[in-house]
């Protein structure tokens, strides 16, 4: 065993284990004590965790994590803590300290378009590098992918999936539609039954995380505890505030070679504060959605002027108040009818 | 007697965890992984049963373990054997087959020889449990 062992003796670098083995008078009074231990035998060299996470390559993830999503403090500060509660545990495997395999399901609440998706992503990408799944990939679900229209439906429609998430993350959104109360024979509950059998039995090979809003979740919690007590890590995601939405907003032009003009960025912003008093605003996919709304209209607006004006690689790239203040979120006027103008928000999810 | 097919045949019974191995080789090649069943253990019987359809967009040899656990709760006392198949144009063929499961006893083949025309004898093998009709040949 002791060449698995990672022994670099950097004197300056704490060891969980030297301290857990610090106590105690010699090494068989420790022995009989915690006769079990597969540790004791091991040597107490130091254990270089920075040299660990920069190996697995997680802190690139965590950084661009960091760097490519706007916000969602509490949730980068829960998937840091989580990577490094992965980081011990990998060590601690290799040591030989740990035998059951750790519980890595989770819920992700959150309001529409808050980042769930994008984060189990990573998140995904993550428990790869770390060598929790085996190969990092996400399949990403509704109850219709689970769940069958009639008897004997459903469980090779589940077992499909699982069997295609094995080695990776299943994402169950809305989790909640999986269970309908009202109707004791939904076919909901055999999904669910298998789901938890394969969630208790083969965590080494697959991780779930069930997304979806706070309240319903909560609700589907208190009728399914086998879920709850399955799922090791619960993360809330926050609605982001008007400032995030425009730094999303900018973030998702540059990343299509877009950007705003300071009173394009003016509109931007009147738009989120306009549009948050609408129904069916879900954050930053709201965003996402107006700007390629907004892109529609640039481009119409271009073609049109292409005519009377020398048109530049600059005009192609900016975003401008027109091209934002033409939506109807800004009240019914005459754009109102015209194609280019939104329509109700969930049309276009 | 113990029978042997297909790949491995002059190995031992391959473990789970080399089962395991040889399925993910298999997915790793972009073949898709079949299991199939049968209690004719005849080596020309080419109609084995398929359990379930063919894995080919699964990416973890886990799916397929998942699977033969659930065939052999079923079918234990039969032949269990696990293919690969490359779809790929020009090759349409199995590229790997080898047997996981035996049933635990095996009485083998009897040896039929058949007077032909002239001085001719044709031989045969049959096995034995082929007497029985389906489904009630082991255990
Ligand atoms: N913090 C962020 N920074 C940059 N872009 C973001 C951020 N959060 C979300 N987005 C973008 O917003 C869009 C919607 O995000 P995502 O699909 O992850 O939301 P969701 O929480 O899964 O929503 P739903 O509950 O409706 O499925 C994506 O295109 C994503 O790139
Ligand atoms: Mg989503």
């Amino acid at each position: 065993m002791a060449e698995t062992i990672r022994s670099y003796g950097h004197p300056g670098i704490t060891d969980p284990l030297s301290c857990e083995r610090s106590g105690g008078g010699g090494p068989s009074a420790t022995l009989s004590a915690v006769a079990n231990q597969p540790a004791l035998g091991l040597p107490t060299e130091f254990i270089d965790l920075a040299r660990e996470l920069t190996e697995a390559g997680v802190e690139e993830v965590l950084t661009e994590l960091d760097d490519e999503l706007i916000g969602l403090a509490p949730v980068k500060t829960r998937i840091r803590e989580i990577a490094a509660l992965l980081l011990v545990e990998r060590v601690r495997r290799k040591l030989g300290l740990s035998s059951e395999p750790p519980t890595l399901h989770m819920s992700f609440t959150g309001n529409p378009g808050t980042g769930k998706t994008t984060v189990a992503l990573r998140m995904a990408d993550i428990l790869h590098r770390l060598g929790f799944v085996r190969k990092g990939h996400l399949i990403s679900v509704t109850r219709d992918d689970l769940v069958g229209q009639y008897i004997g439906h459903t469980a090779p429609k589940t077992k499909e999936i699982l069997k295609r998430a094995m080695g990776g993350v299943l994402f169950i959104d809305e989790a909640y539609y999986l269970y309908r109360a009202e109707n004791e024979r939904d076919y909901g509950q055999e999904a669910i039954e298998i789901l938890l059998q394969v969630m208790e039995n083969q965590r080494e090979d697959l991780v779930v995380i069930l997304a979806g809003y706070a309240g319903p979740m909560e609700k589907f919690f208190r009728s399914n505890p086998g879920f709850r007590s399955r799922i090791a890590h619960h993360i809330d995601f926050p609605d982001y505030a008007d400032g995030e939405l425009l730094a999303i907003g900018e973030l998702i032009l540059a990343k299509q070679n877009y950007k705003l003009s300071d009173s394009g960025r003016e509109a931007l912003a009147h738009y989120i504060t306009a549009r948050k008093q609408q129904p069916h605003f879900s954050n930053a996919r709201s965003i996402r959605n107006a700007l390629d709304r907004a892109r529609l209209r640039q481009a119409n607006r271009i073609v049109r002027s292409a005519a009377n004006l020398k048109i530049t690689a600059k005009d192609l790239m900016t975003i401008d108040a027109p091209d934002l203040l033409a939506s109807r979120v800004f009240g019914q006027d005459a754009t109102a009818n015209s194609p280019l103008s939104d329509e109700t928000e969930s049309t276009f999810d | 007697m113990r029978l042997t097919q297909g790949c491995f045949s002059f190995l031992p019974d391959l473990t789970d965890a080399q089962i395991r191995a040889q399925a993910q080789y298999c997915i790793d090649n972009g073949w898709a992984v079949n299991i199939e069943f049968t209690d004719d253990p005849h080596p020309r019987n080419t109609y084995w049963e398929m359990w379930g359809l063919p894995m080919f967009d699964i990416k973890d040899a886990a799916a397929v373990m998942m699977e033969l656990a659930e065939c052999r709760r079923a079918y234990g006392d039969r032949y269990i054997r696990l293919s690969g198949f490359d779809s790929s144009h020009g090759w349409e063929s199995v590229k790997l087959s080898f047997l996981v499961n035996r049933p635990s006893e095996e009485p083998g083949f009897r040896l039929v020889r058949q007077e032909a025309e002239g001085r001719n004898v044709r031989y045969t093998t049959q096995a034995y449990v082929t007497d029985r009709p389906e489904g009630k040949r082991y255990g």
